[in-house]
């Protein structure tokens, strides 16, 4: 009933507007990922005008983070669809499966890949991210590739067959999404890791050990601090080996690159748009040129947030974007004002959330408190200030907790000692599932000297009441 | 390892093959003695007897050419059964000759034309005292006309020969079943015991033995992999085939229970452990029904070892299938009591409400009186109750029968149910129209049961009640239902079918605490949750815009929340208030505030 209510909403949202605006504008949206496609559909839901959404990847808009699941076989593609095929053509949504190839931003035209131009009126870049290579050497043989879009799924799928043993190089979230994927095939993996632990540039010491513990668990072959120097190629032009900065050359017919991403953008080199690393827009998610604007992976914010980088390339971020676009777009001009930054992966069978910011390292200004079960595989830090006690950040692993309750501890700027308090309000895990909030409370009280003690209990009663 | 799991599955699929063989072990043979177990009436075995001349003692190694043999003669012995008992024309014209003038009928006048102490003059007089009664002394314009009247009645009384004394066509699935198994002999029926046991038992054994060592393997989390690669989970060679036999299966089971007679031997014995009594088609299937919840019951377990709800869940199902489905209704047998599976509610259970059913109640005096009283209890107060507290879910997957064979066996197949808003649409009249059905067809049960009358609008209430035996209970919630795991899903019954799922989510959706929790703006559209939801709701649509799930058909198995890799989900009882009004939130973008 919901589902059909909502989608009978957006149309009747729609009529409403074409009334009040009689100026309708061609909307073109360069890329149907998360951030491109949330934005047509807010925009779709609150304005009548005509909009496009292009892309040279996929016809339809498909999870990326699910790639994951289709190669391991929990899915097939059809299921990382969040909308049916028929959404796009009810909402008044056309869709182009094409490459850009340039763009005449004087003329508002956009060129495509086997001739074809598109006039826009305002035009939207949420392009994405692609793959980063570092220039190493053989980082083009048959082989060797990263994982972002459906082709390097594809490619995978290709390779995988004849794969003995991988390398997998740079761990990352999605070097263990790889790892996991390629196992699931009984493909031996090899993880090559500059850091003195898994992540290391993103999560503490501990955090770090504990995936590393888990990911040996599952028989990857972590090597810490090595680096990857060369990948040396077969007569056919295939991988055949890695070469680590150790000097010990491994044999593998598969070299997955995992480094991190950056915006894909070289399509706009040249075409007289402000960029950076990404390209380049203030506060209201405006480029360099009037009537376009940029979203997602491949948007590079000039002005500061604090506790956020210029460049984000997650999911949430994408979609706030979106959100706020459309806003811009069809209503009024709107700050891109992401709240607490939040994140969540999965490393094998290991959750992981984080709200508000948890660095490698701690900051100057503040302290931190980490406990971890016995069972070695879930664990929660709280990081605070050491002045006001106060709430910075939090990494969690292997325990779910509650977005909207850490978000408003946030926004609240809570003490530790409050949350510690009420920590089972915070907590999302399954019914029956173990608690952990009185050994959590007993560790913090031995180790601060302190007698406080739980104060509520689990559940949506007294979180509501 | 991997070798001695691999000897578990070839021990389980070779008990497979000895089970399926099994059906052909027996040979079969009338005799005096299959006869009069079967045949209780002397005359009517005489009848048969004669009928099949020649036949007695022939032995027959197939079990079809045996069911043809022996339809064959019951026909023929309902042949001559007729031609002893009918009346003829000759008849009637001695009755009118009886009653002169010939215009005013009169009973005493025609039951005397025959000897009340025949058994053909006593059956006779009967019938015309029955069929004839209403034509006593009336005065009709012609002689013509009474004989008219004679003559239909006649008519009538000649067609209920074969029910009164024949072998009628409604009981021939239960005769032909009786007679067979009766007449069973060789080697079969010989080494019973060898056979249960190397069946049931390996098979048994042999299936945990594999399931355990396959299931135990790796690290405790979610175990997806393969199965949209591999035929079994989707639909390819096997998983079809799979289907194919469950159909198969229910099919015989349902309609030619006479083909399965060598397997409902094999468990006489826990049969008559159990109750006392010889072993039915259906006591067979409650045996296999259990086995197949417990075995895959453990599979379960281990592969949800990580997720204490979906262990106690399925320890639940694996519970009320052995005590309460099996174990208890065996007992109550056993102490002559209404069989009564104490934790099944109305309207799924259908015909609780039967004349038969009731009247069952009524002779076992006060505890039959208190086991109707808690059918009833359980259907106007149990369920509104416990789905308000809990949803549907209390029942759906932790009691239920159906529900627990769907959460074990039908565990593989979870992923194959239909997501599409069209499914959805079709579901929604489809089980809403079936609940109707129910409840019409029990109302017409009552009526009957109150006024003694088998007629409403000149529809036989009785036909209207088989009509939703047939489609319903056993082609919707069996051939369909359980049959269609492989190629639909695990859940299509529940789902499209049940009238009982069809009531507790009413009460769901609009009167309880129960809803699913979608944590803040944490989704990553994935779609695990909705592939791997058996009731085929879009479980993304909802988590992917920050709403609480709030759906009738939800049972409420969890496995969403366990399968998503963010940990967005979660099953919840909370406050009723602003349930189904809250609007979604996605949280973390505080420049727009998303009113959708
Ligand atoms: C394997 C994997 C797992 C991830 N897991 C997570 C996670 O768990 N949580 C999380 O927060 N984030 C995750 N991410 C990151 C997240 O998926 C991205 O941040 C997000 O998808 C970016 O969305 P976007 O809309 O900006 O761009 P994209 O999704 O990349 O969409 C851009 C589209 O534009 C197309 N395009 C680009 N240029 C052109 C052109 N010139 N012409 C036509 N089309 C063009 C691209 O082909 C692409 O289809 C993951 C990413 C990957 C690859
Ligand atoms: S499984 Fe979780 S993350 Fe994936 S779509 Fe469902 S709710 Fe979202």
């Amino acid at each position: 009933m919901f589902c059909k209510d909502t989608r009978y909403k957006e149309r009747i949202l729609a009529n409403t507007y074409m009334k009040a605006q009689n100026t309708q504008k061609h909307i073109v949206i360069i890329g149907n990922g998360i951030s491109g496609i949330t934005a047509a559909r807010h925009i779709r839901k609150q304005s009548n005008h005509r909009i496009t959404v292009i892309s040279g990847e996929t016809e339809h808009f498909f999870s990326r983070t699910a790639l994951m699941y289709i190669f391991m076989g929990h899915m097939q593609y059809a299921h990382t669809k969040p909308y049916e095929d028929h959404f796009w053509a009810k909402n008044r949504i056309e869709l182009k499966k094409a490459w850009v190839k340039n763009i005449d931003f004087t003329k508002k035209i956009l060129y495509l890949e086997g001739g074809e131009n598109m006039l826009y009126d305002q035009l939207i870049l949420a392009t994405g991210s692609k793959p980063n290579k570092f220039g190493w050497k053989g980082q083009d043989l048959a082989g060797v590739q990263g994982l972002y879009s459906y082709q390097d799924l594809e490619s995978m799928e290709k390779y995988a067959p004849t794969t003995q043993k991988a390398v997998i190089v740079g761990g990352g979230l999605i070097g263990v999404e790889m790892a996991e994927m390629l196992s699931s095939r009984n493909i031996p993996v090899v993880f090559l890791v500059r850091e003195d632990r898994f992540w290391g540039n993103v999560l503490p010491r501990e955090e770090g050990e504990l995936i590393s513990r888990h990911l040996q668990e599952h028989h990857i072959d972590l090597r810490l601090n090595t680096e990857l120097k060369e990948i040396i190629s077969d007569e056919q032009g295939r991988a055949k080996a890695v070469m680590t900065s150790r000097g010990e050359e491994i044999p593998c017919q598969f070299v997955g690159l995992t480094a991190g991403v950056s915006p894909f953008i070289d399509f706009l080199k040249d075409s007289g748009i402000e960029i950076n690393r990404g390209i380049l827009v203030n506060e209201y998610l405006e480029t360099s040129i009037p009537d376009v604007y940029a979203i997602g992976d491949c948007a590079e914010r000039t002005t500061a947030l604090e506790d956020r980088r210029a460049i984000e390339q997650v999911w949430y971020t994408g979609r706030m974007m979106g959100e706020t676009l459309a806003k811009t777009i069809c209503q009024q001009r709107t700050h891109y004002s992401p709240g607490h930054w939040f994140n969540s992966a999965k490393f094998f069978d290991i959750e992981y959330q984080t709200y508000g910011v948890v660095g490698a390292e701690l900051a100057e200004n503040e302290q931190t408190f980490y406990w971890e079960a016995k069972n070695g595989k879930c664990c929660l830090r709280i990081n605070y200030d050491k002045n006001t006690e106060t709430l910075t950040g939090m990494n969690v692993f292997g325990i779910r907790q509650r977005h909207e309750v850490w978000n408003k501890w946030l926004k609240a700027q809570k003490t530790i000692d409050e949350i510690i308090e009420y920590l089972p309000n915070a907590n999302f895990d399954p019914e029956f599932s173990k608690q952990y909030e009185g050994e959590i409370l007993v560790q913090y009280n031995q180790e601060r000297g302190k007698k406080l003690k739980i104060k509520t209990k689990k559940g949506l009663f007294a979180l509501l009441k | 390892m991997r070798l001695i799991q691999n000897f578990g599955l070839v021990f389980f699929i070779l008990s497979f093959a000895l089970f399926i063989s099994a059906l052909s072990l027996s040979h079969f043979q009338l005799s005096e003695q299959s006869l009069s177990k079967v045949i209780s009436d002397e005359e009517k075995r005489q009848f048969f007897k004669e009928a099949a001349y020649g036949l007695m003692e022939k032995k027959y190694n197939s079990q079809f050419t045996f069911v043809a043999a022996m339809e064959q003669i019951r026909l023929q012995a309902n042949q001559d059964i007729q031609v002893r008992y009918e009346m003829i024309e000759e008849e009637i014209n001695i009755i009118l000759s009886s009653n002169n003038p010939g215009k005013t009928y009169q009973i005493n006048k025609a039951i005397s034309t025959y000897a009340a102490d025949s058994p053909i003059g006593a059956y006779k007089i009967q019938a015309l005292k029955d069929y004839t009664g209403w034509l006593e002394g009336r005065e009709f314009a012609s002689a013509e006309e009474l004989r008219n009247h004679l003559t239909a009645a006649v008519q009538h009384i000649n067609q209920a020969i074969i029910e009164k004394k024949g072998f009628p066509d409604y009981d021939t699935k239960n005769f032909l079943f009786q007679l067979t198994k009766q007449s069973s002999g060789g080697f079969l029926p010989e080494n019973s015991t060898l056979f249960l046991l190397l069946i049931f038992l390996g098979g048994t054994l042999g299936a945990l033995l594999y399931i355990y060592l396959q299931g135990n393997r790796g690290t405790a989390g979610i175990k997806n992999d393969r199965i949209f690669q591999s035929g079994i989970t989707h639909r390819g060679a096997i998983g079809i085939a799979t289907g194919m036999f469950l159909i198969a299966f229910y099919v015989v089971l349902y309609f030619y229970p006479y083909y399965l007679t060598n397997w409902v031997i094999l468990v006489d014995p826990i049969s008559y452990a159990l109750n006392g009594g010889e072993a039915s088609q259906w006591f067979l299937y409650g045996i296999l029904y259990t086995l197949a919840i417990l075995v895959m019951g453990v599979r379960m377990v281990l592969k949800y070892r990580h997720s204490p709800y979906q262990i106690w869940r399925t320890g639940s199902v694996m519970f009320f299938q052995i005590s309460f489905a099996f174990i208890i209704p065996q007992m109550l047998i056993a102490l002559h009591l209404p069989y009564m599976d104490l934790k099944n509610i109305w309207p799924l259970d259908y015909d609780l409400f039967t004349p038969e059913r009731l009247r069952a109640f009524i002779a076992a005096g006060n505890i039959g009186y208190l086991m109707l009283f808690w059918g009833i209890l359980l259907t106007l107060v149990g369920v509104p109750l416990m789905v308000y507290f809990f949803g549907k879910r209390w029942y759906c997957s932790w009691v239920c029968g159906c529900g627990g064979l769907a959460e074990t066996l039908g565990d593989p197949y979870r992923q194959l149910s239909d997501k599409s808003l069209g499914a959805w649409q079709l579901e929604r009249y489809l089980v809403h129209a079936v609940l109707v059905f129910a409840v019409a067809m029990t109302g017409l049960m009552l009526y009957t049961f109150f006024t003694g009358s088998g007629q409403v609008l000149g529809i036989s209430t009785y036909a209207i009640k088989e009509t939703y035996g047939f489609l319903i209970s056993s082609i919707f919630a069996g051939v369909v239902g359980t049959g269609f795991y492989p190629l639909m899903g695990n859940r299509v019954w529940c789902r499209f079918g049940c009238p009982l799922a069809a009531y507790l989510g009413l009460v769901q959706r609009f009167q309880s605490r129960f809803r699913i929790t979608t944590n803040g703006g944490q989704c990553i559209s994935c779609g695990n949750c909705s592939t791997y939801c058996e009731m085929g709701i879009d479980v993304r649509w909802y988590a992917q815009r920050g709403q609480d799930i709030v759906r009738s058909s939800c049972v409420g198995c969890g496995i969403c929340s366990a399968v998503c890799p963010r940990g967005v989900l979660n099953l919840e009882n909370g406050p009723t208030k602003d349930r189904l009004s809250s609007d979604p939130i996605l949280i973390g973008n505080d420049g727009v505030s998303l009113n959708e």
